[in-house]
């Protein structure tokens, strides 16, 4: 039921900017046409795009903030939400915590 | 003699009805919630549109490009490697294993961990090793990773917990004891969720979701709104969703507010003001799916209540859509045809910022 849902209505997650758009919802309290036009102005890309597989798969690569396959030395994980932080000028709680680890 | 169109009914069994049928039953569906709600019918507009997308061709219908959100779960990865009657399907595999499948195979925008049990009460003698399953998910995920768990506040009652029973009390005209034990037990409720996302939160996740809030009437409610307010003011940063059990909020102690309103008999688009005033990120109202009535009725009395909560709430709402609830049928395994037109409904008709 769940892969329905994601099917009629989702973002599709890091397949496309699903994950970023919700970050804005629950970071920002950003109702869903703003946390869109904020996160595809960061991206500089349509809000339209957001949801395009295609066109976030070579972006998220090029901007190195996680994608669903393995690609060399691309980011994954805590790295790849490290760039997400700064990409949309947010801190992300497992982020924080690997920082206060290393230091 | 008219075209028939194969629809469902709230248990999910197929039924065929004609459009004049179709815009009976939306009309009735949505009346039903304003009547109980107070709150304003679908528009002429809005009923034709629900009849469309009932009407669709297609078997999987979806909504118009641009128009996708981001959706929430609940129960986590249980629903792969439990098993409980349900809705698990008892595939043996890690929570990291259900949880990376979610993020890479399944296009999840969110994600959440959850214990077996699901409620926040037995997590307890066990947190350090939710701690651990949160870290090692944290360390090899990338979407938004939440910590979710019933509020359960039956768990607080004999013979499962330690305040005697509201409803055995009842049954003996003791109210007011009745009303102490759930106030009793709503402390506890408040302070066990606290203490379990304090070490959770240390832990790297994003944040919580309060899966059934008010699942136990008023109490149940209030401590979790209580709980909310303290997360929040100890951690500013984090995520919180909470998500509801029922469309109305039982009055099982009657007297309790919060925030100078009373919890008892709250609707969807009264509880979403309370939600925000706790300092939740996103509200999941939910809105019961009745199995003696048609998916048109379902779905528009669904999409009636939900749409009056998203105009209400200062916050992102993301509808409650599981089995049994914002008009998907009420079985294990909800037919595909009928998930997809209440979700392609419930975003473009009741306009909601998540599923």
């Amino acid at each position: 039921m769940p892969i329905s849902h994601i099917m009629a209505s989702g973002m599709t997650g890091i397949r496309a900017a699903g994950d970023l758009v919700a970050r804005m919802e629950f970071s920002k309290n950003m109702r869903i046409g703003e946390a869109k036009e904020y996160v595809a102005k960061k991206l500089n890309v349509d809000a339209m795009d957001l949801s395009d597989e295609h066109v976030m798969r070579e972006l998220r690569e090029e901007l190195d903030i996680g994608i669903i396959t393995s690609v060399p030395g691309a980011a994954k994980s805590i790295a790849a939400k490290m760039n997400i932080e700064k990409l949309l000028g947010i801190k992300i709680n497992s982020c924080e915590a690997f920082r206060k680890q290393i230091a | 003699m008219a075209a028939e169109y194969a629809l469902r009914m709230g248990d999910g069994k197929r039924i065929y009805l004609t459009e004049e049928k179709i815009l009976s039953e939306i009309e009735a569906g949505s009346g039903n919630a304003a009547d109980l709600g107070e709150i304003p019918d679908l528009s002429v507009d809005e009923i034709d549109k629900l009849a469309q997308i009932l009407m669709m061709p297609g078997k999987a219908v979806s909504v118009e490009h641009g128009m996708e959100v981001p959706v929430t779960h609940d129960i986590g990865t249980i629903r792969l490697d439990g098993d409980q009657g349900n809705s698990g399907v008892g595939i043996p595999s890690s929570r990291l294993v259900g949880c990376m499948m979610h993020e890479r195979a399944f296009g999840a925008d969110t994600m959440e961990l959850g214990h077996i049990d699901y409620s926040f009460k037995p997590v307890k003698p066990v947190v350090a090793n939710e701690c651990q399953a949160m870290e090692v998910c944290q360390q090899n995920m990338i979407i938004p990773l939440f910590y979710g768990a019933m509020p359960n506040m039956g768990l607080y009652y004999t013979p499962d917990g330690p305040f005697e029973n509201p409803g055995d009390l009842m049954k003996m005209f003791k109210i007011d004891k009745a009303r102490e034990s759930m106030e009793h037990a709503a402390e506890h409720l408040t302070r066990d969720t606290v203490w379990v996302m304090q070490k959770l939160f240390a832990s790297g996740a994003d944040g919580v979701n309060f899966d059934t809030t008010a699942a136990a009437g008023d109490a149940d409610m209030y401590g979790t709104l209580c709980a909310v307010e303290i997360l929040r003011t100890q951690f500013p940063d984090m995520y919180i969703e909470m998500g509801m059990a029922g469309e109305m909020v039982l009055g099982m102690h009657g007297e309790l507010e919060y925030d100078g309103v009373r919890l008892a008999g709250l609707w969807p688009h009264e509880q979403a003001p309370l939600a925000a005033q706790a300092g939740a990120n996103v509200f999941g109202p939910v809105v019961n799916t009745n199995t003696s009535k048609t998916s048109p009725w379902n779905l528009a009395r669904a999409v009636t209540f939900i749409k009056a909560a998203v105009e209400a709430s200062s916050i992102p709402c993301h509808v409650n859509m599981g089995m049994g609830v914002g008009g998907i049928p009420m079985l294990e395994t909800p037919p595909v045809d009928a998930v997809t037109r209440a979700s392609k409904a419930m975003v473009e008709i009741a306009g909601v910022d998540g599923i």
